[in-house]
């Protein structure tokens, strides 16, 4: 018998870190005692998208969403709505939030538009039936069914898909460039490498709703004729790990992986690698270094990974974002996608929200959304009443700009149009407890301990930036730093040998142009302006009596 | 020194290899496995093992051992504490936390504990920053995390050896 009322814990690895394992056994339990077990079902899912101090959970069928801090706060939800039929308003949240809609220069609203994550925090991502019930696997069904291999290619290719990663190139083409090259065996490949610092949209699609990645690579394999894929996972995202080898697991089972898939004759493997701490790997060719069993040290292109990939064949590689918008595009076609989004960058953008703002979290939006809206609109505002300093956009290989950019549309043309990069998503925001000096150095010593050494200009040069920094922030800086920074950045970007060298100087340029004011008073100054960097005390001279 | 049981490095080796798709593609995984299960190191010569039985040169595994930051080819403590290091955690007070954890264990970075109890490492971007700043140790994470907090976090690891 279907129960009336379902209680959904989102138990994403951030809600877990604030209990939400524990509060979800705590319903259970609470519910168990108070004999309601016949009509209400305790479920987990995913995440809501919105982080409060407390863990979110939504009641359904009436769609409230309270926000739960300790174990007294789930005994009155029990005992309010559950057993009362009443709301605990005081531990209700605005269900504004969740179906975010905003005015953009009041003429076109923007809202939230769920493709990608459209069942996250909606099922158990445990629970393979739970996705067919959501039109699971039915893009593959018609694909197996209906359409040859060059049909899907040119749906994907029509839809102006881009890849989700940071680079923008259109999937559709890197996919027709792999099924047209002649070879025994070829292969797709998941990049869940997920590592720009701030990003963490790839983790909440994979824990979830981790069966629209096996079916969009599924699809994929089909598309290009490779009948073996592998999802390449960060060591540390335990969970992510968890719930996709789970859904394998299933998938297998329900014959939708394996050997004649669905009656249709096809076969496709997929197997979860795992990382091991490093960035570089998030580099096509370093990632299959890596597969291979080799140090993820990248490989020099061309030729590319559709011409030569892992083992040397034939390979699709696709972010973990960009594949699962393919089914929804096979489901409703090119156009509809392209309804969505801009003229260069159809479809939405999965934005990670973070550092100093009031909402932390995940936002899917149309590409073209402004920084403005995600921050004050999506965002809620910056955090504890502070003001807005900077705002690095894209990851740490992305720009910092001010509050005059807050206006530009994020697509894969700012950077060149306006000179803000979408890069993965992320919208990291900085207040002005913060130091511009402090925070270019720890972007700049990230790129230094992740640079994997194989060439000089990245090896050595992240080391020189870092050390001058370092300088400045100690109050030993000279002017002339500044320019020699720029110099070594334009080095890299001409002679790195991949794009971990040769996007450094995006950050830094980006700092250095925009907060330049600061580096002088940092360079002039005696003192430490900002409290943050330590200035070192000039030596007293001994003076003999 | 850690006995090394060649039988038990063979065993993980066979398991891995049932999920293997190409011959090749189970190095990184197997040495997750061995890690595993040494508690937080891979042995010299359970790695020898390892390039005797996949049939590659010892520098190829210690290669790897060595590029990969996860992976130690020395002892470690029991609890291998990682410090999340980037922008996101570090402007959400990463850096008071970082220091709270270097005077709370009274080591630095890449240091054990004399008690062999903490090993003390920085990492990039865990992915939790909807709970910055973030920790894990070992396999759990901690997220939203304070000083005050972190001396709770690791009096209680403390307190569950003790017990």
């Amino acid at each position: 018998m279907p129960k009336s009322n379902v209680v959904l814990v989102s138990v994403d690895s951030n809600s877990v870190l604030k209990g939400a394992k524990y509060f979800k056994n705590l319903f259970q339990q609470l519910v168990d005692e108070y004999k309601l077990s016949d009509f209400v079902e305790v479920l987990e899912t995913g995440s809501f998208g919105v982080y409060k101090d407390g863990v979110i959970i939504a009641i359904y069928p009436e769609e409230v969403y309270y926000e739960i801090k300790d174990a007294a706060d789930v005994k009155k939800v029990v005992e309010e709505h559950l057993l009362k039929g009443r709301r605990a308003k005081d531990l209700e949240l605005d269900a504004e939030l969740f179906t975010r809609k905003l005015s953009v220069e009041a003429k076109k609203v923007v809202e939230e538009t769920r493709i990608v994550l459209r069942n996250a925090g909606v099922i158990d991502p445990t629970n393979i039936n739970e996705y067919i019930a959501r039109d699971g696997y039915m893009a593959l069904a018609k694909v197996l069914n209906e359409m040859k291999p060059q049909e899907v290619v040119e749906v994907v290719k029509e839809s102006g898909l881009r890849g989700r990663g940071g680079a923008g190139f259109p999937t559709g083409l890197k996919w027709e460039f792999t099924m047209k090259t002649d070879a025994d065996q070829k292969y797709v490949i998941c990049n869940a490498d997920e590592g720009e610092p701030g990003t963490f949209k790839d983790r909440l699609i994979m824990e979830g709703d981790p069966h629209s990645l096996i079916e969009a690579m599924t699809i994929a394999g089909y598309a290009v004729g490779a009948t073996k894929g592998y999802i390449y996972i960060r060591g540390e995202y335990y969970g992510s790990i968890q719930n996709i080898q789970k859904a394998i697991k299933d998938a297998y089972e329900y014959g939708l992986l394996g050997e004649d898939i669905l009656g249709s004759g096809f076969t496709f493997h997929l197997a979860v690698r795992l990382g091991a701490g490093a960035y570089v790997c998030g580099e096509e060719t370093a990632l299959m270094e890596s597969i291979e069993g080799k140090a993820g040290r990248p490989r020099l292109k061309p030729p590319y990974p559709p011409v030569s990939g892992l083992y040397s064949k034939p390979t699709v590689i696709n972010n973990v974002e960009t594949f699962v918008n393919v089914p929804q595009i096979i489901l409703n076609g090119a156009d509809w996608f392209k309804s969505i989004g801009t003229e260069s960058s159809p479809g939405t953008k999965v934005f990670s929200l973070c550092g100093n703002i009031v909402n932390r979290g995940i936002v899917e939006a149309p590409m073209g959304t402004t920084v403005r809206d995600l921050i004050y609109k999506f965002g809620g505002g910056i955090a504890n009443g502070k003001a807005l300093k900077m705002v690095q956009t894209g990851g740490t290989a992305g720009t910092f700009i001010g509050p005059d950019k807050l206006d530009v549309p994020l697509d894969f043309d700012s950077m060149k149009n306006y000179g803000v990069s979408l890069g993965s998503g992320v919208i990291l925001v900085i207040d002005e407890d913060n130091c511009a000096v402090d925070v270019l150095k720890n972007a700049m010593e990230f790129f230094e301990h992740e640079s994997c050494g194989k060439c000089t200009p990245c090896r050595e040069g992240t080391k020189m930036l870092v050390h001058m920094l370092n300088d400045i922030s100690k109050g030993k800086g000279k002017r002339e730093y500044l320019d020699a920074m720029k110099n070594i950045a334009s080095t890299m970007l001409d002679s790195a040998f991949c794009g971990l060298g040769q996007s450094v100087p995006v950050p830094l340029n980006s700092m250095l142009n925009n907060f330049e004011a600061e580096f002088l008073k940092h360079i002039e100054s005696k003192e430490s302006p900002c409290g943050i960097c330590k200035f070192e005390k000039p030596k007293k001279k001994l003076v003999k009596s | 020194m850690v006995k090394v049981d060649l039988d038990k490095v063979k065993e993980i080796v066979e398991k891995v290899k049932q999920e293997t798709l190409e011959e090749g593609d189970i190095l990184i995984n197997t040495l997750h496995a061995i890690q595993d299960y040494y508690n937080n190191f891979v042995p010299p010569e359970a790695a020898e093992e390892v390039a005797k039985l996949l049939n590659i040169p010892v520098s190829r595994v210690y290669e790897v051992l060595s590029f990969y930051s996860m992976f130690s080819i020395k002892p470690r403590g029991k609890y291998v504490i990682r410090v999340c290091k980037s922008l996101p955690c570090h402007v959400t007070g990463g850096r008071e936390v970082m220091e709270a954890l270097k005077n709370k264990l009274g080591i630095e970075i890449g240091e054990t504990t004399a008690d062999g109890m903490f090993t003390l490492e920085t990492t990039s971007c865990l992915g939790l920053c909807g709970v910055a700043p973030v920790i894990m140790i070992n396999d759990q994470s901690f997220g939203n995390l304070t000083p005050e907090k972190i001396d709770e976090i690791i009096e209680r690891f403390r307190g569950d050896e003790n017990a």
